[in-house]
């Protein structure tokens, strides 16, 4: 393993965007790096770059300083090594939900009866066996995140990233998607970056969350969760789990009074 | 999926369908209720089975003024020229659409040229090309191609983002990007942008056969104006109607045919 072990590094990456009237720095110098297998949850509020870092990774931004390392050589731009889903619904609506898992499958040229193999291994994954010729426009919100996660996965990337994937759904749907993120990480073990404005879900999810701070945005905290795994629903009553959420909610309180107090 | 909110949704839809044909029937009814009563005189609106005995008599007639064999010709025009419109500028508003140097370099002028009245230009041609049949399609097709063109540009340059974003990342190129997002996710649009300018070629005709003309609905309508044929007139309109109509429901049947996954199961 190159870096130590570590499967991703971020090194002193900042994002500025020029706008008409001034600089706007999204993302001030961060560094941080991911283990190969961990699940870690990047939580702030809305503008705080959470979402820069994670398209930093895809390749789909460019940084304004610094690098990205994954298994040791630099990103520069997008590829299949590093899938996402993003919170609006992407899949391709013209094609089936098999095809749209088949996807990335066909531009790496798998034959046809492998490509059918593998989006039925990931189907069946995602609890949505059945479907295969059934377009997006007839699935509900839910099922096109499951799907779009079906299609990251069934590439095989080196490591998911998840852009507030269950953001448009309802709490209840969200609540079964987040546990069935968990079982299809628990099976897989794919290294995966999550990112949230939802406490609670970070601190579900994750083995590491780092708290982000707005304007300009950058890493204030990082969090270890020792929870003991897999975890279902009833951890969100343990003890631990309050206790981390009261220390989280107990930072971004502190950072919401420094902001009132600075205007 | 919820079997009432889909009936609730057939009902509703078959009361606008409902809704469409009242309209018809009112503005026949006006019409009628205009014409029988000779409330306007027979010269200036003829009543409506007049009309229809006209259509009846120039459909029937051999010589030269037979209706099928006008809008035979009418059609024939419209089409070749709204064929070769097509042919140019669906490819050149696709590739307006995706590389932004294509687009800097035609867009302003076929903004400019989109402005001047395609009838403004029929003196020109005639002089250029002469009275025959070229002439009557470059009028058509001049009248066509910059809209057209602009309106497959706007549809190709506002596929999603995100589309193109998730691609990138499941390995495409840009080259693939092209031909397995950006094409299938615009060719909807680009129907719909035939079937709109489908309706505005079949003006242009219209323009191009009022002048210098021996046939087409277009020279039968003019002809009938200086006699003071308003029935011929009628006649005209309404096939010229007709034919815009079934235009339309062919596209709407391809559309229909061509994008099954637009549509919700059962809706």
């Amino acid at each position: 393993m190159p870096d130590n072990g570590h499967k991703l590094v971020i090194k002193s990456v900042s994002k500025t965007f020029q706008t008409k009237k001034a600089r706007v720095t999204a993302l001030q110098e961060t560094t941080f790096d991911v283990r190969e297998g961990e699940f870690v949850t990047i939580l702030g509020p809305s503008g705080c770059g959470k979402s820069t870092i994670l398209r930093v990774v895809a390749g789909l931004v460019e940084p304004s300083s610094g690098q990205v390392l994954l298994d040791g050589r630099e990103i520069k731009s997008p590829g299949a090594d590093r899938g996402m889903v993003f919170q609006s619904y992407t899949l391709f609506p013209w094609l089936t939900v098999q095809k749209n898992i088949e996807f990335g499958l066909e531009l790496k040229n798998v034959d046809k009866r492998a490509r059918a193999e593998i989006a039925q291994h990931y189907l069946k994954l995602i609890g949505l066996s059945g479907f295969e010729n059934v377009y997006p426009v007839n699935l509900s919100g839910g099922m096109k995140q499951r799907v779009a996660i079906a299609r990251a996965l069934a590439n095989e990337p080196e490591i998911l990233l998840m852009d507030e994937p269950f953001g448009a759904l309802d709490a209840q749907t969200r609540t079964i998607m987040q546990e069935l993120l968990l079982s299809i990480w628990e099976e897989t073990k794919k290294t995966i970056m999550f990112v949230t404005h939802d406490v609670e879900e970070a601190i579900f999810l994750g083995d590491t969350i780092y708290i982000m701070t707005a304007r300009p945005g950058r890493i204030k905290e990082k969090i270890r969760v020792g929870l003991p795994r897999p975890r279902d629903y009833a951890v969100k009553d343990a003890p631990e789990f309050l206790e981390i959420k009261r220390r989280i909610l107990e930072l971004i309180r502190e950072e919401s009074i420094k902001a009132a107090n600075a205007v | 999926m919820d079997g009432g909110l889909l009936n609730s949704k057939n009902m509703y839809k078959s009361w606008t369908d409902c809704l469409g044909a009242a309209h018809f029937a009112l503005v026949f009814a006006l019409w009628s209720a205009l014409a029988y009563a000779g409330v306007v005189s027979n010269t200036f609106l003829p009543t409506p089975d007049q009309v229809l005995q006209t259509a009846y008599r120039m459909v029937v007639d051999p010589a030269g003024d037979n209706l099928l064999h006008h809008a035979l010709i009418s059609t024939l025009r419209v089409t070749v020229g709204f064929f070769i419109s097509a042919v140019l500028a669906v490819p050149l508003g696709i590739f307006m659409g995706t590389l932004p140097k294509v687009r800097a370099f035609f867009e302003p002028m076929m903004g400019f040229i989109r402005y001047m009245p395609a009838s403004a230009f029929i003196p020109l041609f005639i002089l250029w090309i002469g009275l025959g049949e070229p002439e009557k399609v470059m009028v058509i097709f001049w009248g066509t191609f910059f809209q057209q063109a602009l309106m497959v540009m706007d549809v190709t340059k506002n596929v999603a983002g995100e589309l193109v974003e998730v691609s990138y990342t499941l390995g495409a190129k840009k080259l693939a990007v092209f031909s397995k997002i950006i094409l299938p996710a615009s060719l909807p649009g680009i129907i719909d942008t035939l079937r709109i300018t489908f309706g505005w070629a079949w003006t242009y005709l219209i323009v191009a056969e009022l002048v210098g003309a021996s046939s087409g609905l277009g020279y039968v309508i003019i002809q009938a104006g200086r006699f003071l044929k308003t029935d011929v007139i009628f006649v005209g309109i309404l096939v010229i109607g007709l034919l815009g109509m079934l235009t339309d429901l062919i596209f709407k049947l391809l559309y229909r045919v061509m994008f099954p996954w637009l549509t919700r199961e059962g809706a």
